[in-house]
């Protein structure tokens, strides 16, 4: 049977891995070709490399890191951050990536979703939805790296998104960004619920238990960062207690 | 050192696949005319996207005939994902499309109660007469599959929602749904076992 897929994401500014607490105070993490190739040692399913630079000169080095990375690397790619339109995502499968994700420029422009799809097929076309819990208890889509909201329920641009053509989505919990609370299992199983592809959860792992959560409430695979660039856990111990606790994983 | 070609089918992950190779101690180079499909050692067939897509640039650049040829006359053949898919007659993707043709098996859609695209590693589990399949996990990421080994074929099957073909073989040909390149120490091995048994099989 298909196995959870457990994912490090690999922030990367400049060149180099980061990692924040909500997207803010960026601190160094590492090497990306190192990291990557180190991941996939532990046992890593896929990796996610999102370059999260501001400016077009710091994201000039992301598809020399994703050559490197990809020279080495036998497992999947999925390469995103400031992919605008359908010739971005080209230059990343061009350098070695295997899917791309978009996320501010999908909101802007939902078109891009199609002409993605349509271009490089459903399984290279993962959509990235920023999701910020509102008062009245549903989720709001934020984009901009968290800055800016869109008024858009997360749980319709969901079900949007996968007719236009997405094969799988990035969840990610603005309010646990960072913060080791766990990840949103309520927004997790709204939206697995909702859509037919698989949903990667992201936002607020720090413990294996919260990994066992999130794919019981509905996520195929579970992202994290910090507990892995940290060295808390490596991917094979964490594999290992998904394993005794039920979840079938890849040995 | 091994000369591979692998067929440019325009929206595959073609970097993904020219790394593996070279992690396999190959020289790729990509080739995209019929002439160069049919000198070639070793051809890899790789395939994502759309089964009319992909059929649509075989046809446009002459190539569908020389890959069925190949495959016919037992020459060294890796095909990948939708390139297996191909190697039929048609899909349920695609009604009216006509596939290369070396078999006559239809692909159709996973159930609609399943997770799709299936994205992921799946265990892959060999018949006992395969020379390059073994046991295994393998990254799979289709919506499309085989129900059936084409007769006169042997392969391995996987499980999502039910038994599907996760690859196919017969002589030097083999066929993967899922992609051997991105499927970690057990796919580079069985493309390193595919480069090296091949050879036994050419036809000088």
């Amino acid at each position: 049977m298909l196995t959870a897929r457990v994912i490090p994401c690999l922030d990367c500014q400049d060149g180099r891995v980061v990692k924040g607490i909500k997207f803010q105070g960026l601190r160094d993490a590492g090497c990306p070709v190192e990291l990557s190739l180190d991941y996939e040692r532990q046992g890593a399913d896929e990796l996610i490399l999102l370059d999260v630079s501001a400016t077009p000169e710091g994201r000039s080095h992301q598809h020399e890191t994703v050559r490197r990375v990809r020279e080495g690397l036998s497992i999947p790619l999925t390469c995103g951050g400031g992919v605008r339109v359908t010739g971005d995502a080209g230059l990343l499968l061009d350098a070695g990536a295997d899917k791309v994700s978009v996320n501010t420029a999908a909101v802007v422009n939902p078109g891009l979703i199609d002409d993605l799809a349509l271009r490089y097929g459903s399984q290279c076309t993962v959509v990235a939805i920023d999701a910020v819990r509102q008062s009245s208890g549903r989720w709001e889509v934020v984009v901009r790296s968290g800055r800016e909201r869109t008024n858009r329920d997360v749980i319709q641009w969901a079900q949007e998104v996968v007719r236009r053509g997405a094969g799988e989505i990035m969840l990610t919990s603005w309010d646990r960004d960072g913060t080791r609370s766990g990840y949103e299992l309520d927004l997790l199983g709204a939206v697995s619920a909702t859509v037919t592809v698989p949903v990667i959860a992201s936002g607020g792992a720090a413990y294996p238990e919260h990994l066992i959560d999130a794919l019981k409430a509905g996520a195929s695979a579970v992202l994290a960062a910090s507990i892995f660039h940290d060295g808390e856990y490596t991917v094979a111990s964490l594999k290992s207690v998904l394993k005794d606790a039920g979840v079938e994983v890849r040995p | 050192m091994n000369n591979v070609a692998v067929i440019r089918t325009g929206t595959a992950n073609l970097a993904s696949v020219l790394a593996g190779l070279k992690r396999a101690k190959c020289k790729a180079v990509l080739v995209d005319e019929p002439g160069a499909v049919t000198s070639a050692d070793y051809v890899v067939l790789p395939g994502v996207g759309s089964f009319s897509a992909a059929m649509d640039e075989l046809n446009s650049r002459g190539l569908v005939e020389a890959i069925r040829q190949r495959v016919i006359k037992a020459r060294p053949t890796l095909a990948i994902c939708l390139g297996l898919q191909v190697l039929g007659n048609n899909s349920e993707e695609s009604p009216g499309i006509e596939g290369i043709g070396v078999f006559d098996v239809q692909a159709s859609r996973f159930d609609k109660t399943l997770c799709v695209p299936q994205l992921g590693w799946n265990l892959v589990q060999p018949a006992p007469s395969c020379r390059f399949l073994t046991e295994g996990y393998g990254y799979f990421a289709n919506s499309y599959r085989l129900t059936e080994i084409p007769r006169g074929w042997t392969g391995a099957t996987a499980d999502y929602g039910g038994a599907f073909v996760a690859a196919i073989e017969r002589g030097p040909v083999l066929a993967c749904q899922f992609h051997p390149e991105l499927s970690g120490k057990w796919g580079a091995a069985l493309i390193e076992r595919w480069l090296g048994a091949a050879g036994e099989h050419s036809i000088c």
